[in-house]
């Protein structure tokens, strides 16, 4: 629909000519009649960010309503975990937001220690907060690398997936697994640090800002960029209450909620680190948020580092912790201890309880059922990306289908948590 | 630290909140089924709580308890920075319950799950269809009978083949 | 010299051709996909085995990578991709949630990409190191080679003709005859 708007000051005998129609005021009212075409984006898209399915309902290119399907892939999290004991639902939350699984794990972990009551120690706070901020490192890291990949800048996305590289050979050296890493136990973590583990991630986190630097160059004030990005797909404050959006959606249409600041858990409170708040709310805040917070969660990291006292990595409570293995070997009680715990599970109290951290993508929250035995009777996640999607389906609406997939990748909805 | 919520609501709420207390940190209130929207419509409006944050909408499944099944929502307050948890008890013969899609628009779609996996219906729900599972899925696959391991393939490469 | 010797290598020829320049429609999921990234990335490179570019439409693409797991609600979209691909074609499951179904067994999961179409090589690992995704590409390529795809193998049906192994009917249908493939 071209918009043939000639000045004003041809006489209405020109326009008529130039417009080649019988009224040129036609031109502006002009309704023929039509109908809306819908459009498949399938559960396999190019956009390489799980699996969705969004029918379109399109006139041209504006998008006139649209519905998200979601469940592509349901892996039925709170199933398994009524038939897993507590410790072996670890490797499936791990599976959740899988671009930052430390969030999760140290969030289930801390929704079980609330029902039973115990505290890991500090250092092991220290541990999971250093850990968890490197997740959500990692995390933005691949929403924003995938999303300018998406908008044809590649660049980018192969800086983003090398600083991503480093960080999860550290987390391999820490924990066994490059990206599923299952590190956290009820009551603390699983081993201490390894040996220099702080230098390098001093090193890694200093040549990291170096590349932050660099996709900045590239991408901030780019004009392709900016123009595909800047003003699609606002949301007000008062949407993300409605449909519980939180985390840096929620955060760049100015809602200044922060689980880490508002209801501080683990060491947080001792850290000092800005939140970064958005004005606009569109899909440019969201990269700008995300962004900063990679910075903060740096800031965070380093001041962890500096200050983190040695002791027991894990809780020194016979109910949860495993005994050593040399007491497992030669004692017959450490033995039947030991047998107990991995084969009833822990025993927790029975009660409910919801706990919530900040997850990569907003309030990352464990509801957890338990009946006394060592299995949960329900163990319920919260998850962030489902109410961030659900707000598409009144996002997209008004926009081109072009502009569908800078929103989409904004939103950084991770299947796995998704769906479950 | 969320005890003036619960004030609150037994101030005006008097017959209609059944059992209200406090554990572990949360807060929470068992609300009659019928008043399910009307104590949620107070709860956003109220100036002393403005739960004006929907943050979960789910379901226990009481496998053996009367009612069977607990409609369990949590909200939260963004300027009072308080939560709480509220049940309602929906039956096994009988599971509906009021839809809050009208009190907050993004109930929609855990409202949509709830119905998925456990079967109890919303009244009033603008659209309430499955969202985790396929249309072609027969039962409810959360609730506590349904077998884990109960596939119900779509398509397979050799039909004779079970799994 | 016969002509057998001829089409031989001219087989050979062709095959050396398919193998480094495979076309791969990864067809994403879930945390596989992370590794997946992080094997076409600069560190492990899958760009050196001429697999680089994602081709992300089915009839471009003779490598379907199965990546991450797969539901029951997402069988029918797998397949139609797997049978919108030209001959011949390879399928790679990547990730223990393509090959076997993991450890989700449970009510949505489909117990590895092979209940709906035929896999040539299957990747171990949750995720799998991007070193076994490439020792797996290498495999493939041997069999590539050898000209042992599962497209590419076919029985002789009563009628005379070749018909491809990888044949479908859903679930209920009924044919005259239903022995045999």
């Amino acid at each position: 629909m071209a918009d043939h708007k000639l000045p004003a000051t041809t006489s209405p005998a020109t326009r008529r000519v130039v417009l080649g129609m019988r009224e040129a005021s036609d031109l502006d009212e002009l309704e023929l009649p039509s109908e809306t075409m819908p459009l498949n984006m399938g559960p396999s898209h190019p956009a390489m960010h799980g699996t969705v399915r969004m029918v379109l309902e399109v006139e041209g290119e504006k998008i006139s309503s649209a519905d998200i399907q979601i469940g592509y892939l349901h892996r039925c999290f709170e199933k398994e975990s009524e038939y897993a004991t507590y410790t072996q639902i670890f490797p499936y939350t791990d599976r959740l937001n899988y671009v930052s699984p430390m969030l999760n794990n140290v969030g289930y972990a801390m929704a079980v220690e609330k029902l039973l009551g115990i505290e890991c120690p500090e250092r092991a706070q220290f541990i999971r907060v250093i850990i968890g901020e490197i997740s959500r490192i990692t995390d933005h890291l691949t929403c924003l690398g995938a999303g300018a990949m998406e908008l044809g800048a590649f660049t980018p996305f192969l800086y983003n997936i090398k600083f991503r590289e480093w960080l999860w050979e550290l987390l391999e050296e820490l924990s066994g697994a490059r990206l599923t890493h299952s590190y956290c136990r009820i009551g603390g973590v699983v081993a201490d640090l390894p040996e220099g583990f702080g230098e390098k991630l001093r090193a890694v986190i200093a040549k990291g800002r170096e590349v932050l630097v660099d996709v900045d160059k590239l991408l901030t004030r780019n004009r392709i960029f900016r123009d595909r990005m800047d003003g699609i797909g606002i949301i007000t404050k008062e949407d993300c209450c409605a449909y519980g959006v939180t985390g840096p959606m929620a955060r760049s249409a100015g809602l200044a909620y922060d689980v880490r600041k508002d209801h501080p858990y683990l060491v947080y409170d001792r850290f000092d680190f800005d939140v970064p708040i958005g004005s606009v709310g569109d899909n440019f805040d969201r990269f700008a948020v995300r962004v900063e917070e990679m910075y903060q969660s740096m800031r965070i990291i380093e001041q962890a580092l500096d200050r983190i006292p040695a002791g027991p990595v894990m809780v020194n409570d016979p109910r949860v912790t495993l005994p050593p293995k040399s007491e497992t070997y030669n004692s017959i009680e450490a033995m039947i201890a030991h047998f107990k715990l991995i084969m009833d599970g822990i025993r927790v109290p029975p009660g409910e309880v919801y706990s919530f951290t900040e997850g990569g993508n907003g309030e990352l929250g464990f509801y957890i059922v338990s009946d006394g035995t060592g299995r949960p009777w329900k163990c319920r996640v919260r998850p962030p990306s489902f109410a961030n999607t659900a707000i598409l389906s009144k996002v997209l609406p008004g926009l081109f289908i072009a502009d569908v997939v800078p929103t989409f990748g904004m939103v950084n909805m991770i299947g796995g948590e998704c769906d479950r | 630290m969320a005890q003036v919520v619960l004030d609150r609501l037994k101030e005006h709420f008097a017959t209609e909140i059944l059992e209200t207390g406090s554990a572990l940190g949360n807060e929470w209130a068992r609300v009659r089924r019928d008043a399910w929207r009307a104590v949620c419509e107070f709860l956003r409006d109220d100036p002393v709580t403005q739960m004006n944050m929907f943050i979960d909408l789910t379901v226990v499944d009481r496998f053996g308890r009367e009612p069977r099944f607990d409609v369990v929502l949590h909200l939260y307050s963004t300027d009072k920075k308080h939560r709480i948890r509220l049940y309602g008890g929906v039956a096994e013969e009988d599971p509906t319950i009021e839809t809050l899609v009208s009190v907050w628009v993004g109930a929609n779609w855990f409202e949509r799950e709830a119905f998925d996996l456990y079967g109890v219906r919303f009244k009033g729900h603008p659209d309430l269809r499955r969202i985790l599972m396929y249309p072609e899925f027969v039962g409810h696959p959360l609730r506590k009978d349904y077998p884990k391991e109960k596939r119900q393939p779509l398509v397979r490469r050799d039909p004779g083949r079970v799994d | 010299m016969g002509f057998d010797a001829i089409t031989g290598k001219l087989a050979d020829a062709v095959n050396w051709a398919r193998k480094w320049s495979l076309f791969q429609y990864p067809f994403v999921t879930a945390c596989c996909g992370m590794e997946f990234m992080a094997t076409a990335a600069s560190k492990y490179d899958i760009a050196r085995f001429g697999a680089e570019f994602p081709r992300f439409s089915p009839r471009q693409a003779d490598l379907l990578i199965i990546v991450g797991t797969i539901t029951e609600r997402q069988g029918p979209a797998l397949r139609r991709i797997y049978d919108q691909m030209c001959e011949p074609k390879w399928v790679i499951a990547f990730g223990v949630c393509a090959s076997t179904g993991g450890f989700y067994q449970n009510y949505s999961t489909m117990p590895g990409a092979d209940q709906i179409v035929p896999v040539d090589v299957y990747i171990p690992g949750c995720p799998p190191r991007p070193e076994q995704v490439l020792d797996a590409l290498m495999m493939l390529q041997d069999r590539i080679q050898r000209g042992e795809g599962h497209s590419q193998i076919t029985i002789k049906a009563e009628k005379g003709y070749d018909v491809p192994i990888a044949a479908i009917r859903p679930i209920g249908h009924k044919t005259e005859k239903s022995e045999g493939k």
